[in-house]
């Protein structure tokens, strides 16, 4: 009885909300200013975005109130205006009024966040599953089952973010910015639209979180250990975010851009991906001429090194070793395979082996050998980090 | 000294500022140290050199102090209030090192055993060293590469925990002995209890090394190691400290300094004892006990 | 009644070594108060810094590690610099004389609580020139990035120790002076409610403090002797490090409010001409909210994926700390109803405070919802929550205690019209910096990054325009500070007319030593 009361009171509350928060979304979110939140297209985001501004306006009219009384106080208790102090200092009954009426609008805030929070975790009965990880400074994303998987990197040109006034390289302005500045990657997750998608969020390296503001979600990813959350995106579209727990220098520069398609569009895309991932592996087998591995090496350097090894190979002073001059990158090849495919625990530097393909490994460590005055001459061949993986 | 009414209140001192610069010496030199930098050990030395010799000053000026009469029963309360709420300080900090064990024991270990995906094959037992880590010896193995025996409760530990409830009964006798004004009793009573002590630390000592060479437990032994060293050894850097004061309670009991009326400094060290005491329990049960 | 001990001849040292080697508590406030006030312009030249980064989009200032190192340290110096030890300079003035005690029950230990600052101050600060720079993991230095730092992540561990220290032994002295030292009649239930709140704040002190030093010590451990605390591989878990720093953590703010509150119940009756209302209240909502606060720790770490009963669990009580709190603020608002008021300029920042820290308390509560904490979660909305408790919160009510008792401290007046001109200023470009940023969080900016997308660019220009408003008016302050030191009108015994307490009663500025004999209160 008591139960069906409180839903009952849920859903008028709700009612209320969706048309106020309806006001808000439609006047301010298309303003220049945000306002408020973004606009919601999955039920649990539209969900939060009702309890915000429920909670929002409720807090707001206790504001009034309190501070209404106050500045009545202020204006006409005061002595220029010969007010004389009354000595009252106590009174049993208002002090219970003001406890217990808190404790009830809260009791009235706290039922409909606990529906919401029931339903955002419960991730059964899900029509697809991503694994997400995040590695200092990119995101890899697997379709569990469908054997596709990918990095996705920011894709904004360094030169557009500029260089610092105190920083090695001196003072650079950026470039003028496109209208999606950091919130762009070189390959996006894609997803349909109306199937139940579960996550699962873990990490490589150190802790970030995934977040799209738009389909409501945001969960840490914590190394060693998988956390679970789902969305069901109702409108095809892009939808951005960026990782939101602080993962090291270029937190700022790790965006997610989710692709949300109808499923005939996601099943072809699918199947692209797949057909990409087999030429790709078939390079493996083939012998690279010099040039190529080079032009290779230097992009997969820029894309996955330089943030933290910088594009001249000269790291950042006590952080980040130079590889220019570096005894690894110009000394025996094999400690170098072995660094750069396993990595080194404790530190920044991560395995590489897992994340980059036997070309990728090959190209960049032929490039480090061969760039920033690193003079071995060496070339590294795929079908060698092909042969050192079993 | 000056007089601002009954409670006293010290002269200008200049120990808690050197105090303080010996201390910076010590934590400078410390992490010096750990990255290897160059006079961090020498630094080091000297801010310990320096704590030591301001707390042998400090402490004597304290003694001085009382003998000459000049704490009265307010000044002797707010030493008791602020021992007995430093001890409860004391327990807080072990509290962090308690609570990390309980909720490694009761859900990180149990969640990793549940992450199929990534550790495959992981078996969430306690005592457990973690996916990569050494693995734990099961009763009657055999010890192979790549294993670490946990430390058995009923040896060494077992007589650690009867040696300790004795010292904690000894140095009650000790009280009563000053109480009833019966010196014999109090330093008879005083020096077992710091035999005991001693003879506790050198049995802490033995399983240290016991761990290290035969067992193949080490610090780096995963959670388990950690959880282990770090408890028993902050443990037994309290019983050594707590030792460190018996010894200078007794060398004032032998001078005559206390009265059955007044001897905070006796009683705060015995309070002292008996928290390390009660630390050690808790050690006994869940560190090594309840595996 | 004032005893102010008149015959005897100190020999106490003058010059430097007076204030090495002081024990009177008077001395040790100073320190401590020109201690904070140094602390507060260092982290307020770091936030100028990370406001100067943020002023447009694009890397224009600092690089992103050095950001991040600006970032971290402008928190730690902020808390553990200025406003913690600015609250304990406020009780080693005010508490012997508001409880009529003599000095505080151990002033050796109390200088030592003092010199051990400046000492962790230099090791923390001393790691931005270590290779690899200062700290760049946040204040809450969460593993495992903070493993992966250089040096000046060991440099802040030690400096944590050095501070945490410094503060049980205050919390100690404080306790002990408290409990012991009142003066007879003063039962704890006639405590001014500054004393109370502070007896409270130790007893925080004492209980999570060493739990701070628990927790580094893990980490410094984990960083350099091999151990798992935070390691998965090795059975650990980096969400063990949030557990305990928050445990920490959680009752560390109201460390830094509640004194607030006291200096906040101080000021107000005294301006209104009105006693406290609700005093008996008062002190049992402030007993709650610290029971309260060790019992939420994780809402700050709803989106770690905690089990849906522990989010559930912590969402309540968190909520719940909404209740006492409203208490406060319905007693404050009913002290100033139907009283006398003027607004001098301390009655000015406590009102400020009231109303300006009620906007943190209620987006506290937001926060407190779990599935809209997902949302807000680690953005701007939560940086905008946190400075108008802190900056609004304890920084205004420390320069209202300040205004406050600077009259006795100094016997000087300071120039009211610079005060209010102080409040105004400081009080409008408060709300031009950081209301901005309640938007900036809801419309999906996260926190603690040098650069950000072009949608955030006009908040983020009103957010910097604020700030270096906000920082220049603290330059205003400091000279009213050192003005009034300097000279001014004389002020009286009472200062304000509506006083009441012991310390009134003393002249202005008190001698050296005071209450020599106790007074005897009834
Ligand atoms: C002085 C410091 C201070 C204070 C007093 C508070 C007070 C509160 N804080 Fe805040 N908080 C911080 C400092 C502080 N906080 C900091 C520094 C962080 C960020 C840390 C970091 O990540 O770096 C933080 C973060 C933080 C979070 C985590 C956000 C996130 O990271 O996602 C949460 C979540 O619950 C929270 C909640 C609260 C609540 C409920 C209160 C309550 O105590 C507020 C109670 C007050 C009121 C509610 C207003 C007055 C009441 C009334 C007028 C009565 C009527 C009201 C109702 C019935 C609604 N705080
Ligand atoms: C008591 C605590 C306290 C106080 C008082 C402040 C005060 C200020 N903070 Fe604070 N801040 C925190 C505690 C505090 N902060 C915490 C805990 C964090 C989280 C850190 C983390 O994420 O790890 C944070 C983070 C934080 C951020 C987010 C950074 C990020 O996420 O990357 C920002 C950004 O705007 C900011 C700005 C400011 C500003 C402008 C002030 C101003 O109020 C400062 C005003 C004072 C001065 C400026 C000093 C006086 C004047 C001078 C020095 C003269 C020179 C003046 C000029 C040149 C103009 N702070
Ligand atoms: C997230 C940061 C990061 C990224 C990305 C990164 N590294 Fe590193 N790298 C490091 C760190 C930190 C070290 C130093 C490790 C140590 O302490 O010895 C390092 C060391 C090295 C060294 C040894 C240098 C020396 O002289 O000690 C080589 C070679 C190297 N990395 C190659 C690479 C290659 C190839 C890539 C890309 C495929 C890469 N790194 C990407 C952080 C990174
Ligand atoms: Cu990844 Cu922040
Ligand atoms: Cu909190």
């Amino acid at each position: 009885m008591f139960m069906l009361r409180l839903a009952k009171l849920r859903h008028a509350l709700l009612r209320v909300t969706s048309a106020v928060s309806l006001f808000f979304v439609s006047t301010l979110a298309f303003a220049e200013y945000g306002f408020n939140l973004q606009p919601p297209v999955t039920p649990i985001a539209r969900e939060i975005l009702n309890l915000h501004n429920a909670i929002m306006i409720v807090c707001a009219v206790i504001f009034v109130i309190v501070f209404g009384a106050m500045f009545y106080a202020v204006f006409a208790h005061r002595k220029s205006r010969g007010h004389k102090a009354s000595d009252f200092d106590e009174s049993t009954k208002v002090e219970i009024v003001w406890t217990v009426v808190p404790f009830l609008i809260l009791v009235g805030m706290a039922i409909p966040s606990t529906a919401t929070l029931l339903k955002m975790d419960d991730v059964t009965e899900s029509d697809l599953t991503i694994k997400i990880t995040g590695y200092q400074w990119k995101w890899h994303y697997e379709y569990m089952d469908k054997g596709v998987s990918f990095f996705s990197v920011l894709a904004t040109p360094r030169d557009e973010i500029g260089r610092p006034m105190f920083s090695s390289t001196g003072f650079k302005a950026g470039d003028a910015k496109n209208a999606n500045y950091l919130l762009q990657v070189d390959k996006p997750l894609v997803l349909p639209v109306d199937q139940k998608i579960r996550f699962l969020v873990t990490t490589n390296d150190v802790l970030h979180a995934w977040w799209v503001p738009q389909i409501g979600i945001k969960k840490d990813g914590i190394p060693g250990f998988i956390n679970q959350m789902w969305a069901r995106i109702e409108q095809p579209g892009t939808y951005r975010g960026q990782c939101a727990e602080l993962c090291g220098k270029d937190h700022g520069f790790m965006p997610i851009v989710l692709d949300a398609v109808s499923e005939q569009d996601f099943n072809a895309w699918l199947e692209q991906e797949k057909a990409m991932m087999a030429a790709a592996a078939a390079g493996a087998d083939r012998e690279w001429a010099k040039a190529e591995l080079l032009e290779k090496g230097k992009e997969t350097y820029d894309k996955v090194c330089a943030s933290c090894h910088q594009p001249n190979g000269q790291g950042i002073a006590g952080v980040f070793p130079a590889i220019a001059g570096s005894k690894v990158a110009t000394g025996p090849l094999d400690e170098h395979l072995h660094l750069v495919m396993a990595g080194k625990p404790g530190t920044a530097m991560q395995a590489f082996g897992p994340q980059l393909d036997d070309v990728a490994l090959a190209a960049v460590i032929t490039y480090q050998r061969n760039a920033f005055g690193n003079n071995t001459g060496d070339l590294v061949q795929p079908s060698r980090i092909k042969a050192l993986r079993k | 000294m000056s007089s601002h009414g009954s409670y006293y209140l010290p002269d200008p001192s200049p120990y808690p500022v050197i105090t303080s610069a010996g201390l910076f010496s010590l934590a400078l030199g410390f992490v010096l140290w750990i990255n290897e930098v160059a006079l961090g050990s020498w630094l080091m030395l000297l801010g310990a050199a320096i704590i030591i010799v301001m707390m042998f000053r400090w402490f004597g000026t304290v003694v001085s102090e009382s003998e000459a009469g000049t704490y009265d029963k307010q000044v002797d309360f707010s030493f008791r209030w602020s021992m007995a709420w430093f001890i409860f300080s004391e327990i807080m900090f072990f509290g962090a090192f308690f609570g990390a064990l309980f909720y490694i024991r009761m859900f990180a270990v149990p969640w990793l055993g549940d992450t199929e995906l990534l550790w495959p094959g992981f078996e969430a037992d306690w005592p457990t060293a973690g996916p990569e880590g050494p693995i734990a010896l099961q009763p009657h193995e055999v010890p192979g590469p790549g294993q670490f025996t946990p430390m058995a409760a009923w040896g060494i530990p077992a007589l650690n925990t009867l040696i300790l409830l004795s010292s904690g009964v000894t140095i009650t006798f000790a009280h009563w002995g000053l109480l009833k004004d019966n010196r014999g009793q109090l330093i008879t009573f005083q020096f077992l209890t710091i035999v005991l002590g001693i003879l506790f630390l050198v049995l802490q000592v033995e399983e240290y090394v016991h761990a290290y060479t035969e067992l193949d437990l080490t610090l780096k032994a995963g959670v388990y190691g950690a959880t282990f060293f770090m408890l028993t050894g902050f443990h037994g850097l309290h019983v050594t400290m707590g030792t460190i004061m018996l010894i200078v309670i007794l060398v004032r009991c032998m001078k005559g300094h206390f009265t059955p009326q007044r001897h905070f400094g006796f009683e705060a060290v015995a309070w002292y004892w008996h928290f390390v005491d009660v630390v050690w329990l808790l050690l006994f049960v869940f560190v090594y006990w309840f595996l | 009644m004032a005893t102010a001990a008149t015959a005897h001849h100190d020999e106490h040292p003058y010059g430097i070594m007076r204030w090495l080697c002081t024990t009177n508590h008077k001395d040790i406030g100073t320190l401590y108060l020109w201690f904070a006030f140094i602390m507060f312009f260092v982290g307020g030249a770091m936030a100028m810094v990370i406001r100067a980064e943020l002023f447009q989009p694009g890397l224009q200032v600092v690089d992103p590690h050095f950001f991040n190192q600006m970032t971290t340290l402008h928190a730690l110096v902020m808390i553990f610099g200025a406003v913690m030890p600015a609250f304990v300079g406020l009780a080693n003035w005010q508490i012997p004389m508001m409880i009529g005690a003599p000095d505080m029950a151990l002033p050796r230990l109390n200088n030592w609580s003092f010199w051990l600052l400046p000492f962790a101050a230099t090791l923390l600060l001393g790691g931005l020139f270590a290779p690899g720079g200062g700290p760049a993991a946040g204040w809450t230095i969460y593993p495992p990035l903070s493993v992966q730092g250089g040096m000046g992540t060991d440099f802040t561990i030690l400096a944590i120790h050095t501070l945490g220290i410094s503060s049980v032994l205050g919390a100690l002295n404080i306790i002990a002076t408290i409990l012991n030292m009142r003066a007879p009649g003063l039962t704890l239930m006639k405590m001014p409610l500054f004393v109370w709140t502070w007896l409270i704040t130790a007893y925080l002190l004492l209980a999570v403090m060493p739990v701070l030093a628990g927790v580094v010590t893990m980490l410094l451990t984990d960083r350099h002797f091999g151990t798992h605390f935070f390691d998965p591989a090795g059975g650990g878990d980096p969400v063990l490090f949030q557990h305990v720093f928050w445990f920490f953590g959680h009752p560390e703010v109201y460390i830094l409010i509640l004194p607030a509150f006291g200096v906040i119940s101080q000021i107000l009756p005294t301006f209104s001409r009105k006693p406290l209302f609700g005093y008996d209240s008062m002190v049992y909502a402030t007993g709650s909210i610290a029971f309260l606060s060790f019992v939420v720790w994780a809402h700050h770490m709803f989106t770690v994926g905690l089990p849906t009963a522990g989010e559930l669990f912590f969402m309540y009580m968190t909520m719940l700390i909404a209740v006492p709190t409203g208490v406060k603020v319905f007693n404050w608002v009913s002290t100033m109803w139907r009283g006398s008021m003027t607004f001098e300029t301390p009655m000015l920042f406590a009102i400020g405070f009231v109303f300006l820290f009620t906007i943190g308390g209620l987006s506290g509560l937001m926060l407190a919802i779990v599935p809209a904490d997902f949302q807000y979660h680690d953005t701007y909305f939560v940086v905008a929550h946190f400075h108008y408790v802190l900056f609004s919160g304890s920084i205004m009510a420390i320069m209202g205690a300040v205004y406050y008792w600077l009259p006795k401290w100094t016997g000087n007046m300071y120039n009211e019209a610079q005060g209010k001109w102080h409040f105004w200023l400081t009080a409008i470009f408060f709300n031009i910096t950081f209301f901005p940023q309640h938007f900036l969080g809801l419309a999906g900016m996260p926190r603690r990054i040098p650069d950000y997308a072009l949608q955030f660019t006009e908040f983020n220009v009103w957010s910097s325009i604020g700030a270096f408003g906000l920082g220049l008016t603290q330059l205003l302050f400091l000279y009213i500070v050192v003005r009034t030191i300097r000279g001014g009108k004389k002020a009286t015994d009472r200062v304000w007319e509506g006083a009441h307490g012991l310390e009134w009663t003393l002249p202005s500025p008190p001698p050296y030593h005071t209450f020599a004999t106790p007074p005897k209160v009834d």
